[in-house]
């Protein structure tokens, strides 16, 4: 319907005209406000996602302009470039044009530096919010399809990175191939072909750039396109869980509203990590193929390790033993099968299927959205823990080497330890797991009833000494506080329910007025100042024994 | 006669007001919200989407020393990142214009090694600053408000009216009852699926066809030659020493397999040298030669400490020792290296006597039936 002058509430402002023709035609006001009412809770653990999704949007910028001037080819050129101490070599076009947008294109060095950073970064990111919704129970249901999407996420990323830091055709590179060559080849049966399959022939042949490339630059990249689309679209419907909290239940979510704080924080965030790997990318090098050489594959150099997020793999298989199995009919399963291809695919298999385990072993199929506190699921926090532990020390068997050539320690000697570490330091970081997790559990249960130290020792006119304790609400005939756990985190100190006034604001000086700060918190009802801040703390805090050492210093009622 | 009745479809939407869109618009009329301010018009539409601000806490008083300040340090902020931006310009296009030439690698000027960290300097810097001016800008100036957003599980209405639609699409179609169809269906299906795959099997071949894997261009009378290509002669190397060659044919110095490692023993691992069964003749003199491929995960195994024997896999550790044939002395490999038979030809060049005797490289499937 064309607005008239005449209805009631017509735009006059030239924007709100232009914004009513725009809706006559696309009818997007109602989704707009939608949109903008959305409400996100303020937590940082709900950011870590974020960074891995603003990592991507690096990746597909910054890859794209390397596309520009990568030569995905084999075929041998000698390199004239301006890089001196290769002029003249013998070399694939591929490490040639990687040499030449790095040294013969302006920022290009810059640029390439930058994919390489966002993408370790882009991984780093995925997991640790991988571990923020695994130890908060976030993939309960109804969030298992989006848990089970992020895995296969992760993996693709892993295959991302791996397929990206082989085009560079480098020494390093190349010695990567050629051990994924081997890991294809050790598969029985079927190994090789499916090595011939990958590689068109033996390793090297002349086709695998290019076939990495295309699934570098086009395959992986569309399928995670679609995948983080869903990811978003699922999330969007099934709206974000929250941490338990004053006024927050199931039903609900607190926080901000997307527009204007969400935002402006979601922006800003955005613009610190674009900020952190562009530094990265020019203050930091990363991968100086040129020091590498070309590949060649009767070089190799010490120290050869694969980035971060693929070194789990090359550490279990250094630690592996040289069990082959030999079966009759002259058939072998090679040793380097198991460490490779069955780690990374149970690892990844079981952290897929977790939820549908949890939920078979604990029978819990009800909808959650307000997350658990690690100490609340011990076993599951410390199953987490243990496989953990189990990565990270694959991780750094990974690089035994060079622990071992830094710190002086016999090579074999490393590798022992790594062997013997992975059986036995994860059942131990369960076990230390689950006793910290009913640490904590219990010092929660025992605030809540005996109320916070106060650090105040008095004693009482009969000569017994006892330390003043602050309850968090209303107390029992024997001084028992009787609130209940809430799955909250408890005030532990003074200061957390307003024991001390807020700081004053400014930094060479005041900015605001002290007593004005005082009558704001006056006014609020909140901390000792609302009431009991002349009071003396006399008695044992047992009623009988003339009243309780304090009733105004509770938490703070539900302010937000 | 108009001309709207001569020419259908011209009518303007001004003249036929259509249904009303139901809902809010029904409950409020135009004037009613022409009559609300703009803080009520907003309540309201989140009171429409479920959403209920709880709390306000307006951001700093206009015209206070609390917001000069932070106008201040966010206006600066923003300042900041631009002259970043602006720098990061100045150093990408002034280079080689008024600032010297950004290319290290012919120049070498401290100026060209300072160039990507500056891009990265000011790059990063720009971002950044312009990241936390706008946090600054959220967290000092913007009224904080606290929302709460009703979840809503799914509707069952919803469930029950799109359950009749879909079952009752599927009833008028008669698949159920009409097997024919169902089944004719599943094959075109299952064949369609074939089809589409079945252009996949152009990336197939069969790896037991032409050369075997592991095999080598290796042969009776090949030379071994150096990396450039000269011949190697014995009493060219030191005893201890570890040398690698290739055979004498185009492009044997890039051949994925046939890299070899070519070892004079000290007179001592001589002494102690316990060739594999069959294969005490296979070196010259006090050389040996030993493939280079690991056969663990095939890198070049490379570094050689000779005070122990023992070659080492700098991929994954794996140790060989020379004197006992390249056996597997610690780490993942569990095969020997193989050895190249070798011998000497009528000009006193190193050539080998054969291909390996077994193939090169990491293990697979049916590698000893090939």
């Amino acid at each position: 319907m064309a607005a008239t002058a005449t209805t009631p509430g017509a735009p006059t402002s030239r924007l709100g005209k232009a914004a009513t023709e725009f809706d006559d035609r696309m009818i997007v006001a109602g989704p707009v406000r939608r949109t903008l009412n959305k409400v996100f809770p303020d937590h940082w653990s709900f950011l870590l996602g974020e960074i891995a999704l603003y990592c991507f949007i690096i990746l597909l910028l910054s890859g794209t302009y390397l596309t520009f001037f990568f030569d995905a080819s084999m075929v041998e050129v000698e390199y004239q470039g301006e890089y001196d101490p290769l002029r003249g070599t013998q070399m694939s076009a591929a490490y040639a044009s990687a040499l030449d947008l790095s040294f013969d294109v302006r920022g290009g060095l810059f640029m390439r530096q930058m994919h390489h950073w966002a993408a370790l970064l882009f991984v780093a990111a995925i997991v640790v919010h991988l571990l923020r919704i695994f130890f908060t129970g976030a993939f309960r249901r109804p969030r298992e399809s989006n848990w089970l999407i992020g895995v296969v996420m992760l993996v693709l990323s892993l295959l991302m990175g791996v397929t990206g830091y082989t085009l560079p055709d480098d020494l390093l590179s190349g010695t990567g191939l050629r051990i994924i060559s081997a890991i294809l080849l050790s598969i029985p049966v079927i190994g090789t072909w499916a090595h011939f399959a990958v590689f068109n022939g033996d390793f090297v042949g002349t086709e695998i750039i290019g076939r990495f490339y295309i699934a570098h630059v086009l395959i992986f990249p569309a399928i995670l396109l679609a995948l983080i689309a869903v990811h978003l679209l699922i999330l969007v419907k099934q709206k974000h869980t929250q941490f338990p909290g004053p006024g927050r239940t199931e039903h609900n979510v607190v926080g901000n509203r997307l527009f204007p704080t969400f935002a402006g924080k979601a922006t800003g965030l955005l613009l610190v990590v674009f900020g952190v790997c562009a530094a990265l990318a020019g203050l930091v090098q990363i991968n100086p193929v040129w020091l590498w050489g070309p590949y060649n594959p009767a070089q190799v150099s010490a120290a050869s390790q694969p980035d971060w997020y693929i070194m789990f793999l090359d550490g279990s298989t250094r630690i592996f033993p040289a069990w082959d199995i030999n079966l009759p009919g002259d058939y072998t399963i090679p040793a380097l099968f198991w460490p490779t291809v069955v780690v990374a695919g149970l690892m990844f298999t079981v952290l897929a299927v977790y939820p549908m385990i949890e939920r078979k072993l604990t029978g819990d199929t009800a909808s959650h959205h307000l997350l658990q506190r690690p100490r609340d699921v011990p076993v599951r926090t410390s199953l987490g823990v243990m496989a953990l532990t189990f990565y990270v020390w694959l991780l750094l068997a990974g690089g035994n080497d060079v622990i071992a050539d830094k710190f002086n320690i016999s090579l074999n000697a490393m590798t022992w330890v790594g062997r013997i570490g992975v059986i036995i330091l994860p059942p131990i970081a369960y076990v230390l797991t689950y006793r910290i997790c009913l640490g904590l559990q219990q010092h929660d249960r025992e605030v809540l009833e005996h109320g916070i130290e106060t650090g105040v020792i008095r004693r009482l006119p009969h000569g017994e000494f006892i330390e003043v304790h602050q309850p968090l609400g209303p107390v029992d005939e024997h001084g028992h506080g009787q609130l209940a756990y809430g799955g909250a985190p408890v005030p532990k100190r003074m200061n957390q329910v307003g024991g001390a006034r807020r700081a004053i604001r400014g930094f060479f000086s005041p900015i605001e007025q002290p007593s004005a700060v005082e009558l704001e918190q006056l006014g609020e009802g909140r901390g000792l100042a609302a009431g009991e801040a002349s009071r003396e703390l006399t008695s044992s805090g047992r009623p009988s024994d003339g009243g309780r050492p304090s009733d105004g210093g509770r938490p703070q009622d539900a302010r937000d | 006669m108009t001309t709207h009745d001569t020419r259908p479809g011209s009518a303007g939407g001004a003249d036929t007001p259509g249904p009303l869109h139901g809902g809010p618009d029904e409950d409020y009329t135009p004037e009613q919200l022409a009559a609300m301010s703009r803080e009520e018009l907003d309540i309201l539409g989140a009171r429409y989407d479920g959403v209920e601000i709880l709390h306000v806490d307006p951001g700093p008083e206009p015209g206070s020393r609390l917001e000069k300040r932070a106008v201040r340090q966010v206006g600066w902020t923003f300042a900041a990142a631009g002259i970043s931006a602006f720098l990061f310009l100045v150093v990408y296009a002034g280079s080689g214009w008024f600032l010297p030439e950004w290319n290290w690698a012919t120049e070498g000027t401290t100026w060209s090694a300072l160039f990507n960290p500056l891009l990265g300097l000011f790059m990063g810097l720009a971002f950044a600053l312009a990241g936390v001016g706008l946090v600054l800008y959220t967290k000092k100036l913007l009224p904080h408000e606290t929302a709460v957003q009703d979840k809503h599980d799914g509707s069952h209405f919803d469930r029950v009216t799109t359950g009749a639609t879909l079952v009752g699409g599927l009833h008028n179609s008669g698949l159920a009852r009409r097997k024919l169809l169902t089944r004719s269906l599943g094959f075109m299906g299952a064949a369609f699926g074939l089809m589409l795959v079945a252009p996949l099997g152009g990336l197939i071949k069969n790896p037991n066809k032409g050369n075997p894997l592991g095999r080598t261009s290796w042969a009776e009378g090949v030379r071994l030659v150096r990396d450039d290509g000269t011949p190697v002669r014995p009493g060219d190397q030191e005893p201890g020493s570890l040398e690698t060659v290739f055979p004498a044919v185009p492009g044997g110095n890039f051949q994925s397999d046939a890299a070899t490692m070519l070892i004079r023993l000290r007179p001592e691992q001589v002494a102690a040298d316990r060739p594999r069964e069959g294969q005490a003749d296979y070196g010259y003199g006090d050389y040996v030669a030993y493939s280079k491929i690991c056969t663990h995960a095939g890198c070049p195994v490379s570094l050689y400490e000779q005070e122990t024997s023992r070659i080492l896999c700098p991929c994954h550790q794996s140790q060989f020792d020379v004197t006992q044939g390249a056996k597997p002395v610690f780490g993942p490999a569990t095969r020997s290296l193989p050895q190249l038979p070798i011998t000497v030809d009528d000009e006193g060049y190193f050539v080998a006597r054969s291909d390996y005797p077994e193939a090169v490289g990491p293990t697979y499937w049916n590698r000893e039936r090939i």
